[in-house]
């Protein structure tokens, strides 16, 4: 309550406050001002080092995601050729395997066979020998039992009082023999 | 002072729920000229500094696994980013930091409008309009750089029948120049709605210490309603810095390609 004059300033004022300040056309200047000094801070912000970094961050995380993915696609085909050399190098040492089944059969095969040949062989020899050994043995006893028939005939002759001449008596039994 | 005879009709109650609009200076009581520093100048620097803080220095790390608040600038860099390239094209992203300047700007400004005791710089129709007739201006400057006269071609929608052609460009012209108005006119008039309506809800609040009747009633509905209000506020607080930065990439988007 000091002057008349700023009362009335006051009261003006206040009315014009107590509707809308969004209306009070005094401070606009004043808004507008420290809007343009704050977006065209915030715009050098963001565009000298906000945006830059940010964006750099999301394209080295990109560019490593795509590296990671690549590195991984090669693993794998590295991985595929290996078990495709591991196939490769089971299947051959089947393969040698089986080879090496078959050489050894056949030399088995051989060594038998060879074997077998000598047994036949020494068979036959030993068969032969024995039946040589036979025949002899045969013919010695056939001369066994001359000899001993002519003395037989010879004692039984004598024993029946007559007197063997042994000519006749090798005769006879040479006779008989072969009769 | 008519508002406190208004509210010793109510027994006391005090509504004041414009009051938080006032553009006051910081220091001393003196007009506000255009270079005062008031409140205007301290939230606005507020929005700077946690722009800053998100941006800046939450993206300090640079990890290749972020940390959350790095998480929070890639986050908001990737929805813009990814908005401006959807709306405007290939050709339309080296606009997006001023794009994301709007944003960021807004969206920060709300939310500090969130605050109590705040004042929220976006429900003034001076800020939102200066916003609104840069991007009008630009656009309509860049559309006539791009396009040369043929960015006129936007008025003419060559895909209707040819007789209603010069009505549709008569209406097409008419609301080409009340966007600036719509647009600036949305986010203030959100802003400010909501906020006078949560502090005349806070008038109403302490009506248990007048009169204890009717305030057992009217004190907890009122401090329900605020906290709706409130929930409320911080979705359109966000939801007005979308439309605002998403009306500006189809208008930016009309004026790189206007032959639609």
């Amino acid at each position: 309550m000091a002057t008349q004059t700023t009362d009335l300033g006051q009261a003006v004022g206040s009315a014009a406050k107590v509707g809308m300040p969004q209306l009070d056309f005094s401070t606009f200047s004043n808004q507008i001002f420290w809007l343009v000094i704050t977006l065209v801070v915030i715009y050098s912000i963001l565009s000298r080092i906000a945006l830059p970094r940010i964006s750099g961050a999301l394209a080295d995380r990109a560019d490593r995601i795509t590296n990671d993915l690549a590195g991984a696609e090669d693993l794998k085909s590295q991985a595929l050729a290996a078990e495709e050399a591991y196939e490769k190098a089971l299947a051959d040492a089947r393969a040698e395997a089986q080879n090496i089944n078959g050489l050894m059969r056949a030399e088995i095969q051989g060594q038998l066979d060879e074997e077998l040949a000598k047994a036949d062989a020494q068979i036959s020899a030993r068969t032969k020998e024995a039946a040589a050994e036979l025949a002899e043995i045969r013919n010695s006893a056939k001369a066994n039992v001359k000899i001993v028939a002519k003395a037989t005939a010879k004692e039984i002759v004598a024993a029946m009082g007559g007197t063997a001449d042994a000519k006749t008596v090798t005769a006879a039994v040479t006779a008989r023999m072969k009769g | 002072m008519a508002t406190e005879t208004h509210g010793e009709a109510e027994a006391g109650l005090v509504f004041h729920p414009m009051d938080q609009f006032q553009v006051t200076p910081l220091f001393g009581a003196g007009p506000v000229e255009w270079f005062t520093i008031t409140n205007v100048t301290l939230w606005m620097g507020l929005s700077i500094l946690v722009i800053f803080a998100i941006l800046v220095l939450g993206a300090r790390g640079r990890a290749l696994v972020p940390t959350r608040s790095q998480s929070i600038a890639e986050l908001a860099y990737g929805f813009i980013y990814k908005m401006v390239e959807d709306v405007t094209g290939k050709d339309g992203v080296v606009y997006f930091p001023y794009i994301m300047t709007l944003f960021m700007f807004i969206v920060v400004a709300n939310f500090l409008g969130l605050l109590p005791m705040a004042f929220t710089t976006t429900s003034h129709i001076a800020v939102t309009a200066v916003m609104a007739m840069a991007v009008f201006l630009a656009v309509t400057i860049l559309g006539f750089v791009k396009n040369g006269f043929s960015f006129l071609s936007v008025f003419w929608i060559s895909s209707a029948p040819l007789v209603l052609r010069p009505i549709l460009a008569l209406i097409e012209v008419i609301s080409y120049f009340v966007r600036p108005v719509s647009h600036s006119i949305r986010l203030a008039g959100n802003m400010m709605a909501g906020h006078a309506v949560i502090k005349v809800f806070a008038a109403f609040a302490p009506l248990v210490l007048i009169s204890t009747g009717i305030g057992l009633v009217v004190t907890p509905l009122s401090i329900l309603a605020i906290t709706a209000i409130y929930a409320l506020e911080v979705l359109v607080s966000f939801i007005q810095a979308y439309v605002f930065a998403i009306l500006t990439c189809v208008y930016l988007r009309d004026a790189l390609h206007p032959h639609h």
